[in-house]
């Protein structure tokens, strides 16, 4: 094919504690579409931000070379003037803007003390054409769907005059008609010569579209597979994805005797709160039994977090519905509390968005969920709560001075301790952990692992969702796979694989 | 950071208070401490001390503030004004006031809470409507309250001291050994917290800290006791003054309600998924803001003898402008009661010491808006360093 039109030479950015990218390479030829693909945090939406300038040059080491000349953008911006342009996953749009106003944002039409009202809507409507798109640019954003959204962004790409496109999960909010026309003008664009770099999760879109896939696996670059010689079939693909060696990175669970049902849901089903018509959960049914770790893999978006708050009395969704059985008894739970009260505990995967209060110390922390065991005629006992949450830290390991010390100084495994310790404290029988080992380091990993085991050892159920394969591989006993919303697959955790867990997620 | 560079920032506005007495003890020859200038400076006050306490409660809660309790105190202190002239009792005037100021509370609390509105706008609307209810009540006139029990009680007239019953000459025993009483009962609160502390283990502060802190507090109560005992004694309004704040320094540290406070302001949502029902919190805020309100306006008409359509006209403003200089955040979470006292003081004593040193009352609203400027900043910048 054509020139080399960018080259990312030995890319490695790290985060404090985290080699996000390490020595990565990309060679993207003018005129392809070369598709992104990798696990969850594998280092696809780094890469793509090192390029973009979103994280600038300097904090990263390496070379971008773009058009034969080495860049050292500082902000977006300068990435932009020079035709490189990104669109996120999640859509940067105005609500309660117009298309013309959208697409124009930051880049006015007109000079700077007057904006040129009439060149913008011309403008703007001559992009949507070009993208297929027949709303007038008047319209606003709230009143059209997410997929004419995506175009109206890719249309806002190509008015800043874009020469090498980038997009991060473009359809991932899309249904399949709508992904299929916006993969269809991809190719469209392509035959007139601009660059696409696409991130997928989805290995049907990249088989379809893409010229070349790069597969990405902890922050580098595995192999380059090239359409016109290589096999890019979606089983060759994942093979490269997933390719790694497990190791010892699990504790051994010994002696755990898996007992009866303790919940079980049935026909869940459950509604977005704002797209009332959209099904975020679709007829989901599962259990777990006392003792038992069941892990729940699928990607990010599946819709796994939304279940299991839904379950929690209700704290996500609309119109719920389905049956929810607690040990043999179906149970309706009015809110949280009534959860709390079922020995329901759910532990987020945000924990300082949803978590944890930063400003308020270790001890408030783990005694909020649980506070009326410590008070009387609404007194809090202060030395029955210190006692608590040194009992708590002793238990857990808990690094850090005092149990005074406010949880937002604490170091994100520590921090995951804390939340731990606030929902053992709520003493529940089944723990739904979301995401318990996000963005915390291999040694904090393994001792919340062990947190795991015992919490089991005790006759309690654990229900873990984790985007991290070996992590769902090594620690369930059980595995179910969701996908867009909808249980994909259940299988006994000695029998799965990464590459069994992948295809039920990919070929669904 | 050190252990005494903790303690300072921990203190700062204590030690800005401190700073500031002693420029305007200078800048005033002495006079700011005269007996009669402290016995104004609390009694002047009194009903900053207690909206600033209220409003503390809605701020903890995420940043939140009521501009209401300026026309509230107004309309709640007319409403006296009005039945005791038509010859009401003053119990039952006092209960009417109290319960009248917690339905209007409730009546703003279930917007904010409930409906959702922002709690600038609900307290906006109520600021308006009562500054306007208070004009329709009064007629526009001034009513006077003749009442001597109600004015002994709160604070206003000639008498509003507590009565010495040991028959001082110049000076109030009453007074000091009240002081003396009281210094007495914190020394001994405070150590058989640390020997209990200590007994079990727990962590505590330094031992020369703790000596230093209990002797500073008791030599600045002494003090300000025999300031106040070389005037007339201790103010009535000082009482209710003290009640209120020991009151809700106990509620907002010791009570799972003060506790959900700070948990909501420091995170709603985790809050919420911790079984909290988070409306309730806010609705308490709201209410019980309106509660205090009507204390303030019970305080501010017994002080002036009367009851006039202006009254309490930027007291919201005092109020918000003391819990932010005492330390509560704009974002909520962190404050505490103590604290916006100390801002409420620190607001007094500019305003008195200027006042006093014949500042034009134009620029005393400039220096009170830089304090406050300055105050945030520090709030806002020294988060920042700990990112």
């Amino acid at each position: 094919m054509g020139n080399i039109i960018l080259e990312m030479k030995n890319i490695t950015k790290e985060f404090p504690g985290v080699k996000a990218l390490d020595n990565v390479n990309l060679v993207v030829e003018e005129g392809e579409i070369h598709a992104l693909v990798g696990e969850n945090g594998a280092g696809k939406s780094t890469l793509m931000n090192v390029l973009s300038g979103i994280y600038p040059y300097g904090t990263y080491t390496g070379d971008i070379v773009y058009k034969g000349e080495v860049c050292k953008f500082q902000k977006i911006k300068d990435s932009e003037e020079k035709g490189i342009v990104i669109i996120h996953q999640e859509l940067a749009l105005v609500p309660y803007m117009s298309i013309g106003e959208n697409m124009f944002l930051g880049n006015e039409q007109g000079s700077k003390a007057a904006i040129d009202w009439n060149k913008t809507y011309a403008e703007a409507d001559k992009f949507l054409k070009m993208v297929g798109l027949s709303e007038s640019s008047r319209t606003l954003i709230k009143d059209i769907g997410v997929g004419k959204q995506q175009l109206v962004e890719i249309a806002k790409a190509l008015a800043k005059n874009a020469k090498l496109l980038i997009l991060d999960e473009p359809t991932s909010s899309l249904n399949e008609n709508d992904s299929r026309a916006l993969l269809d003008l991809l190719l469209e664009f392509k035959k007139q010569g601009l660059t696409s770099i696409i991130i997928s999760h989805k290995l049907n879109e990249v088989s379809y579209v893409a010229d070349k896939i790069t597969v990405i696996r902890d922050g580098s670059t595995i192999e380059t597979l090239d359409k016109a010689v290589d096999d890019i079939s979606e089983d060759r693909i994942i093979k490269g994805m997933v390719g790694r060696e497990m190791t010892d990175r699990f504790p051994k669970r010994t002696d755990v005797k898996i007992g009866d049902v303790a919940m079980e849901i049935k026909d869940w089903t459950v509604y977005h709160p704002q797209y009332e018509e959209r099904k975020v959960v679709d007829g989901v049914s599962m259990n777990v039994r006392k003792g038992e770790v069941v892990g729940i893999a699928g990607l990010m978006g599946a819709g796994r977090t939304e279940l299991a708050m839904s379950i929690f009395g209700k704290a996500y969704g609309t119109r719920i519905s389905g049956q929810l059985i607690i040990n043999g008894k179906e149970v309706k739970l009015k809110n949280i509390k009534d959860a709390i009260k079922h020995k329901l505990a759910y532990v987020t995967e945000d924990r300082k968005g949803n978590g944890l209060v930063l400003t308020n110390p270790i001890k408030v922390n783990t005694t909020l969920a649980n506070l009326s065991a410590l008070t009387k005629n609404r007194v809090i006992d202060k030395d029955k709560e210190y006692m608590v949450a040194e009992e708590y830290r002793d238990k857990l390991k808990t690094k850090c001075p005092t149990v005074e010390q406010n949880v937002g100084n604490l170091s994100g495994g520590n921090q995951q301790k804390v939340l731990l310790a606030k929902w053992m404290f709520a003493n529940p029988d089944i723990l739904i952990l979301d995401e318990p080992t996000r963005g915390i380091d291999v040694g904090a990993k393994y001792e919340i692992y062990c947190i795991i085991n015992d919490l089991v050892a005790a006759g309690k159920s654990v229900i873990m969702i984790s985007s991290e394969l070996p992590e769902v591989l090594g620690m369930s006993d059980r595995i179910y796979v969701m996908n867009e919303g909808k249980m994909v697959g259940e299988m006994a955790g000695a029998e799965a694989s990464q590459e069994s867990i992948m295809s039920c997620i990919l070929k669904s | 950071m050190g252990s005494i560079g903790m303690t300072l920032k921990k203190y700062t506005m204590v030690i800005a208070l401190v700073v500031i007495v002693g420029i305007f003890y200078v800048g005033t020859h002495g006079k700011i401490l005269l007996p009669q200038n402290i016995n104004n400076l609390l009694s002047q006050n009194a009903y900053v001390f207690v909206l600033a306490t209220g409003m503390l409660l809605c701020i903890l809660t995420g940043g939140n503030i009521d501009l209401s309790v300026g026309s509230v105190v107004c309309f709640v202190g007319g409403l006296g004004a009005l039945l005791m002239s038509k010859g009401v009792n003053v119990v039952v005037t006092v209960l009417i006031l109290l319960v009248c100021g917690i339905l209007i509370g409730a009546w703003q609390a279930l917007w904010v809470a409930y409906i959702n509105v922002p709690p600038f706008i609900a307290t906006l609307a109520g600021m308006y409507a009562f500054r306007g209810l208070s004009n329709v009540i009064l007629d526009g006139h001034v009513v006077a309250i003749a009442n001597k029990a109600f004015l002994n009680a709160f604070g206003g007239g000639a008498d509003c001291y507590v009565p010495d019953f040991m028959g001082g000459k110049a000076l109030n025993i009453t007074c000091l050994t009240a002081a003396v009483v009281g210094v007495a009962l914190f020394v001994l609160a405070e150590l058989k917290n640390r020997i209990s502390a200590k007994r079990k283990g727990y962590e505590t502060s330094g031992i020369i800290g703790f000596v230093v802190k209990l002797v500073l507090v008791s030599v600045v109560i002494l003090y300000l006791a025999y300031k106040l005992a070389k005037y007339k004694g201790i103010p009535t309004s000082l009482i209710w003054i003290l009640i209120i704040v020991l009151a809700y320094h106990y509620f907002t540290t010791r009570t799972t309600m003060g506790r959900y406070l700070y948990a909501v302001g420091g995170n709603e949502k985790a809050t919420q998924l911790s079984g909290i029902n988070t409306k309730k919190v806010y609705f308490f805020a709201y209410t019980n803001m309106g509660f205090l309100t009507a204390i303030a306006g019970i305080l501010t008409v017994a002080r002036a003898t009367n009851a006039q359509p202006t009254y309490g006209m930027f007291y919201e403003m005092d109020a918000i402008g003391a819990c932010f200089i005492g330390g509560a955040s704009a974002y909520g979470g962190t404050g505490s009661v103590f604290g916006a006292i100390v801002g409420a003081l620190l607001m007094g004593v500019i305003n008195q010491g200027m006042s006093i040193m014949g500042v034009d009352a134009n620029y005393q609203k400039v220096v009170k808006g830089i304090v406050l400027l300055l105050a945030v900043i520090f709030d806002v910048v020294s988060k920042k360093e700990k990112k």
